[in-house]
């Protein structure tokens, strides 16, 4: 049983929503439960949306699912199709991909990186973070960072377009392109094209790096303040390639408990099965996930940004590398988990990602026109995993002989955020809330600590996993309730 | 003579936009409008949306709608902006006809959720606080739940036709897409 997460007797409690949770992608509401002298006794993350996209993805033919699945996100809808073109790769029979078509799809994710992270930090968040956590409501937004801040909600923009344009040259839309199919991909990048991005490349770079620069400043002026809010000790998860080094688009799983401890390591992600496991909670319908051999209490984990870059042992590229040996330095050297360091990590990653692009536009091979790879027997069964914007995303397939989908698994990254945001958010009403008159202001200090994670709630309603279960029903007076069937 | 005789600021068109049963891909869109964003900051002013924090919809002049029906809660928020928009918009497939989601119309909600609640021993657990909304049995275009004014297709409409049809709207012309811009995809 979590702190805060059910109140004694709830029913003389007085209740607050924040519904619905704003500048978050998709749907999320917040309740907070208190007494007479504003003693919060509960607080939770409801995820109050159900569409479960893998039971109406079963019986359509794989090749269509790349691109169906893209609709669970128009934020990340890049991370859908390639995770689940990495499987249907699998499944379809084929081999490693050509040098050209694995080059594109990283650059077509390193795009995603990039349009994501500057949407999250420019357009969600910096208002929180450049107006005030309790700035007047009706300017904390992207407008009103543009007429404070017009430069920078200029350089916003452009470089969110920048990736929207990597993503609209090699999958021909901006959102729910296609491009990637199993086996490879269907187009070649163009001079013309290559040559376009190429010229935007090193201001992009340059924003990253002043995004960076920005944050951390941030953070130097109230260390104490910004390195503790919605502060929650974690697991962490993410994906690193042989090396070691952060790889978004393929690796082997790692875990690393608070204090950097190794969990796992180099696991095949085929086997995510047997390393993690779901929970359900009546009041939400996303699933809790946890490391298995450490059960629902200890096992609850971190993905994303703030955990990648502190469990991998490099960034590959050299100015990304050099901010983020500043931001362990800046931490004391140890795994560090307070929220809102969630967005220098972001910053950092937008600008790996910015330099990783650069990379492969400056490589030759990203000119070719040899796509398509291989092809041997074909496989019944396959897991795609990479990492998303937000973390881990995970996609298992089962195809029959004849080409049907009769299995569809999805773990999306903000999924396995679930039980960190609530404790972030616990917190928060621990350090802020409890016994003051409640405010709109204090109530956003709540969102603050929920956008920190930039969850895409939107997924989160879409995807609901199928994965082996533990049910933790409790009731109001925190009993275990009898494992009867729940009808509907 | 003075177009602006008090010295009062211009009106600016209130718009609203809100995401039902949709991917937030169509939200995307809009922003895929890029820099003209700070035009349409000239022209408009946000009320209830995403990307705001204004959560409870008040009078406007227009409204985005992204997304189909899918619970009680969607038809609550569909049900608001009606009321109080005096345009409204059906932004993108999800809206007009259900999109990818409404793909579960062929099975039962209370199929899916005995599927997808079920636990290692069999046992079903589906959430169900009163915090939650009900489903519907169905996704519902939202044109099944109010009168729509416009039809914005797509899967999403591109950032270009949404400034199109948006900027029309605004300045009282009539919505038209040229043959590039109306795309299904
Ligand atoms: S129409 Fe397409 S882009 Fe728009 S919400 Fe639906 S799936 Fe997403």
């Amino acid at each position: 049983m979590f702190a805060l997460e059910q109140a004694e007797s709830p029913e003389k409690l007085r209740r607050i929503a924040i519904e619905p949770v704003t500048r978050v992608e998709g749907h999320g509401k917040v309740t907070i439960l208190l007494d007479e002298d504003n003693k919060i006794h509960q607080v939770r993350l409801h995820i109050v949306e159900f569409r479960g996209f893998e039971a109406f993805i079963e019986g359509r033919p794989y090749w269509e699912v790349p691109v169906t699945v893209q609709r669970l996100c128009g934020i990340c809808p890049v991370s859908h199709l390639l995770a689940a073109t990495k499987a249907m790769d699998l499944i379809a029979g084929y081999g490693a991909l050509t040098p050209t078509a694995e080059k594109l799809r990283r650059l077509l994710h390193y795009g995603q990186i990039v349009q994501s992270h500057a949407l999250h930090f420019f357009y969600l968040s910096a208002p929180d973070l450049l107006l005030g956590f309790d700035s007047e409501a009706g300017k904390r937004n992207i407008v009103g960072i543009a007429s404070a801040f017009p430069d920078l909600a200029r350089q916003g923009v452009l470089t969110r377009k920048f990736g929207q344009e990597i993503i609209r040259h090699i999958s021909g839309k901006r959102i729910h392109g296609t491009g990637v199919i199993p086996g490879g991909m269907n187009k070649a990048l163009v001079l013309g094209e290559r040559d376009a991005l190429r010229g935007d490349i090193d201001a992009v770079i340059e924003w990253s790096l002043e995004a960076v620069g920005m944050i951390g400043r941030l953070h130097e002026t109230e260390p104490e303040f910004y390195g503790r809010f919605g502060e929650s000790r974690a697991n962490m998860m993410g994906l690193v390639n042989e090396d070691g080094d952060l790889d978004f688009y393929h690796g082997g799983l790692r875990a690393r408990d608070a204090d950097g401890a190794g969990i796992f390591d180099h696991a095949d992600y085929a086997a995510y099965g047997s390393l993690l496991q779901e929970d359900i909670k009546p009041w939400s319908y996303m699933k809790f996930p946890h490391i298995r051999t450490l059960g629902a209490e200890l096992g609850w984990y971190r993905v994303g940004p703030l955990a990648r870059i502190q469990i991998c042992d490099r960034l590959t590229t050299p100015l990304a590398e050099a901010e983020r040996q500043k931001f362990i330095a800046f931490n004391g050297g140890a795994p560090a988990h307070g929220a809102l360091l969630f967005h220098w990590a972001r910053m950092i990653e937008m600008l790996h990602a910015a330099e990783l692009a650069r990379a492969l536009l400056e490589d030759p091979d990203i000119l070719g026109t040899d796509l398509m790879a291989d092809k041997g027997p074909r496989r019944e069964e396959a897991v795609g995993v990479i990492e998303a914007p937000r973390g881990t995303l995970f996609h298992h397939y089962r195809v029959g002989a004849d080409d049907l989908v009769s299995y569809c698994n999805l773990i999306v990254s903000t999924t396995n955020n679930n039980q960190a945001m609530n404790e972030s958010i616990r917190k928060v009403a621990t350090q802020f809330l409890t016994g003051h008159e409640i405010t709109e202001g204090l109530l956003n200090h709540i969102e603050v600590a929920i956008r920190a994670y930039d969850p895409c709630l939107s997924c989160a309603t879409h995807a609901i996993g199928q994965m082996p279960l533990q049910v933790e029903l409790i009731d109001a007076g925190g009993a275990l309730v009898s494992r009867g069937r729940k009808g509907f | 003579m003075n177009a602006n005789p008090n010295g009062k600021p211009p009106l600016k068109v209130r718009l609203a936009t809100t995401s039902l049963a949709g991917c937030f891909g169509c939200h995307m869109s809009l922003l895929d409008i890029d820099e003209r964003l700070f035009e349409l900051a000239g022209l408009a002013e946000f009320d209830r949306s995403p990307f705001t924090d204004i959560k409870q919809c008040g009078p406007c002049d227009i409204a985005l709608i992204e997304g189909g029906v899918c619970n009680s809660e969607n038809v609550h928020v569909l049900r608001e902006l009606r009321a109080n928009a005096k345009i409204l918009v059906a932004v993108g497939a999800c809206a007009i006809n259900g999109g990818v989601p409404a793909l579960r119309n062929r099975l039962k909600i209370g199929d899916i959720l005995d599927k997808v609640y079920r636990d290692d021993s069999g046992e079903v657990h589906i959430p169900d606080d009163p915090e939650l909304p009900a489903s519907l049995d169905k996704i519902y275009p939202i044109n099944e739940i109010v009168r729509i004014d416009y039809f914005l297709p797509g899967c999403p409409p591109s950032g270009d036709a949404i400034w199109k049809y948006l900027t029309d709207l605004i300045l009282g012309r009539v919505p038209r897409l040229d043959h590039q811009l109306l795309h299904y995809d």
